[in-house]
C-alpha cells in the first residue's frame, strides 16, 4: 500500500496519503475556526500558536541537542523589548519581528558559550542566572522597560475587513506553521542529525567530524531565535509590556511545555504548548493550583509517559491502527 | 611511505605514565596490529591519534603535518576515523542516520537546504552509505534503532560509521571483542576486504592475538606504556619480552 519507491519518496514531509489528509483537515479546521468558534477559543488558540512556537525553540535546544538552558524568560524579554521599542520607533511589524529574534539569538550565542565547557545542572544554573540578570535589568532600567508605566506597543491594525482578534489569529497561525515546517525541515537534515548526535554522545560526534563548538552555539541560536520570535508575538498580542510578565515562572512553563509535550518532538511541543495555556483557563477559579498542576504532570509524565503526549498519541495511532488485532 | 608518524608520544596521568616515548611509523594501505596486556596504553594512544587527549610531549605526524593540537573534529576532517571499544553510537538514531552522521563533513552544509528542504544532498549521500549497508550487510536493519539491535549489529553499525566518513587512516579498537566466533570470522574477513575495497591503512587493537596476527602485515607490543616489540606476527609473538609480558616470569 505505502510502498516507497525511491529516496527522495522517503525523505518527504508528509509520506502517507491518510496523514496529509488528517493535517488539511486540521489546517481546514484552524482557518475556519472564526466562523463557528467563540472569541474566545479563538483567542485561546491564538496563544497557543504563539507559545508553540518558543516551546518548539526550546525542544530543539532541551529535546534534540540535550543542552538544558533555564533563561528562556531572559530571550523572551529581549525579543519582546526588541519588538516594542523598533515598533515604537515606526519599523514595520515583521521587520521588528525579525530582528526581536535576531537580538535574542544573539544572546543566544553568548549564553550558549557556557555550555562548550558546563553540563547538565551546572549549564542549567549558569542559564538560570542569564534569565535572572536580564529581568533584573529591564527591572531596574527605565529607558529599557518603559519605566513605571509599562511599554505601551501599537496593535496589528483589523486587517482585510476581518475583526483585530481575528486578524491576530490568522497572523499567528501562518507564523506558528511556517515555524513548524521549519523546524521539521531542520530536524530531517544534517543539522538536526548533528544536533541528535551531539545529545547522544558528544565525544564520537566529535570524533566524526561535528564541531561540537559552532553546533552548540547553533543550537542555542536557533532556539533563542524562536524564543525571541515568541516575545515579539507576545509583545504584539498584548500591545504593553512591563518586565514582571518575564519572570522565572515563564521559564519553568516553556520548560513544563517540552517535558509534558515530549522531548525531541515537534508534534509534542505544540501539544505541549496547548496544555500550558490550557491549564490556567480550566483552573481560571483557582489560580494558585496551577503550578501545583505543573508540578504534579511533570512528575506523572516522567514516571508514566517519558516520551510525554507525543509519546501517548504514537501509542494511540498503533493501537488504532492495529485494531481489531492486538 | 609512511601515512602515520608518531615520534615521542609521551603522556601521563598524574603520576602513571600512560604512554612514554612510544615511537611508531604506518606504512600506507598496510595493517598494524597493537597488542598489549590490560593497561598497556593501546586505548590511549588511539585516544592520543583523535585529539581526544592531548599529548604532554612528542608529536604526531599524519602525512607529514602535525596534528597533535586539533581537535577531534578537526582530526577526522584530516581523514582519521574511529571505532570506540566500548561502542559509542548515537543509540536513539537509526543504523541510517548513524551512518549518515558519519558522512557529516561530506554534507554540502548550505544553510538554506535544510531551512526549504531541499534534499539533494540527502539524496546523494544516500546512495553511497547503501552501498556500505550491502557490504556489512545491515539491510535488515537499516530503520531500525540502534539501542534495539543485538551487539553483533550495533559493532557493525560502529564500523560502518567509521567507514562513511572515507578516511584515510582507519583505527579499530577491539573490532572484534564481544562477538561469537562466527562473527569474529565474518568480521576479520570484512577488515581485509576494507583495505581491498576502500584503499585504507588499519590500525588494529585487538586481543585476540590469532586472528590479529592474521590479520595484521606488522604487528607492535605495547607494555605500561612502552613499545615493546615491532616486526612481523611471528616474530613479535616469538619475543621474550613479550611472552614475559603476557604470562610473566617463569
Amino acid at each position: 500500500m505505502d510502498l516507497i519507491e525511491s529516496y527522495k519518496e522517503e525523505l518527504r514531509l508528509v509520506r502517507k496519503f491518510w496523514t496529509g489528509f488528517w493535517i488539511i483537515l486540521l489546517l481546514f479546521a484552524l482557518i475556519l475556526l472564526p466562523w463557528y468558534g467563540k472569541e474566545h477559543w479563538v483567542y485561546i488558540l491564538t496563544l497557543i500558536f504563539i507559545f508553540s512556537i518558543g516551546v518548539q525553540g526550546q525542544n530543539l535546544l532541551i529535546g534534540y541537542t540535550g543542552q538544558i538552558s533555564f533563561g528562556q524568560a531572559g530571550f523572551l524579554a529581549l525579543g519582546a523589548f526588541t519588538f516594542g521599542h523598533l515598533v515604537r520607533m515606526g519599523a514595520p511589524v515583521l521587520i521588528s519581528l525579525l530582528c526581536a529574534g535576531l537580538v535574542a539569538a544573539l544572546f543566544g550565542l553568548l549564553v550558549g558559550f557556557p555550555s562548550l565547557r558546563l553540563k547538565g545542572p551546572y549549564l542549567a544554573i549558569a542559564t538560570l542566572g542569564f534569565g535572572i540578570a536580564v529581568y533584573q535589568v529591564f527591572v531596574n532600567s527605565e529607558i529599557l522597560s518603559g519605566g513605571r508605566m509599562g511599554l505601551t506597543v501599537q496593535k496589528l491594525p483589523a486587517l482585510f475587513g476581518l475583526s483585530q482578534v481575528n486578524t491576530y489569529y490568522y497572523f499567528n497561525l501562518l507564523l506558528a506553521t511556517l515555524f513548524t515546517l521549519v523546524s521539521y525541515n531542520l530536524i530531517s537534515s544534517f543539522l538536526g542529525r548533528a544536533f541528535i548526535a551531539i545529545r547522544d554522545n558528544d565525544i564520537s560526534a566529535e570524533a566524526m567530524g561535528v564541531n561540537l563548538t559552532i553546533y552548540k552555539l547553533l543550537a542555542f541560536a536557533i532556539s533563542s531565535f524562536y524564543t525571541g520570535i515568541q516575545g515579539g508575538l507576545y509583545a504584539l498580542l498584548l500591545g504593553y509590556l512591563e518586565p514582571n510578565m518575564f519572570t522565572f515562572l515563564e521559564t519553568i512553563s516553556l520548560f513544563v511545555a517540552v517535558i509534558v509535550g515530549g522531548l525531541a518532538s515537534v508534534e509534542g511541543s505544540i501539544l505541549g504548548a496547548a496544555f500550558v495555556i490550557l491549564v490556567p483557563q480550566v483552573f481560571s477559579n483557582a489560580k494558585h493550583l496551577v503550578p501545583v498542576v505543573f508540578g504534579v504532570a511533570i512528575i506523572l509524565i516522567l514516571i508514566f509517559e517519558p516520551l510525554g503526549l507525543s509519546g501517548r498519541w504514537l501509542k494511540i495511532r498503533l493501537y488504532l491502527r492495529m485494531w481489531p488485532f492486538r | 611511505m609512511s601515512l602515520l608518524e608518531i615520534k615521542d608520544l609521551t603522556i601521563s596521568f598524574g603520576g602513571i605514565m600512560a604512554l612514554s616515548r612510544v615511537n611508531l611509523s604506518v606504512t600506507e594501505k598496510s595493517i598494524m596490529g597493537i597488542i598489549g596486556p590490560n593497561g598497556s596504553g593501546k586505548t590511549t594512544l588511539f585516544n592520543c591519534l583523535t585529539g581526544i587527549y592531548h599529548p604532554d610531549r612528542g608529536d604526531v605526524l599524519f602525512q607529514g603535518k602535525s596534528i597533535r593540537d586539533l581537535s577531534p573534529d578537526r582530526i577526522a576532517a584530516c581523514g582519521i576515523a574511529r571505532t570506540f571499544q566500548n561502542l559509542r553510537l548515537f543509540m536513539n538514531m537509526s543504523t541510517l542516520d548513524n551512518l549518515l552522521l558519519g558522512r557529516h563533513l561530506r554534507f554540502n552544509k548550505n544553510p538554506l537546504y535544510p531551512l526549504f528542504r531541499i534534499r539533494k544532498e540527502e539524496i546523494r549521500h544516500r546512495e553511497w552509505v547503501e552501498g556500505i549497508i550491502d557490504f556489512l550487510d545491515l539491510q535488515a536493519y537499516r530503520s531500525a534503532r540502534v539501542s534495539d539491535c543485538p551487539y553483533g549489529v550495533q559493532k557493525r553499525v560502529e564500523l560502518g560509521r567509521a567507514l562513511a566518513l572515507e578516511p584515510k587512516l582507519l583505527l579499530l579498537d577491539e573490532p572484534i571483542s564481544g562477538l561469537t566466533a562466527e562473527e569474529k570470522e565474518e568480521s576479520a574477513y570484512l577488515i581485509t576486504e576494507i583495505r581491498g575495497r576502500f584503499n585504507m591503512t588499519i590500525l588494529l587493537v585487538e586481543h585476540d592475538l590469532r586472528i590479529a596476527s592474521r590479520l595484521s602485515d606488522t604487528m607492535v607490543a605495547l607494555y605500561y606504556g612502552e613499545k615493546l616489540a615491532e616486526g612481523t606476527p611471528a616474530e613479535v609473538k616469538r619475543n621474550p619480552e613479550v611472552i614475559r609480558a603476557y604470562l610473566g616470569d617463569d
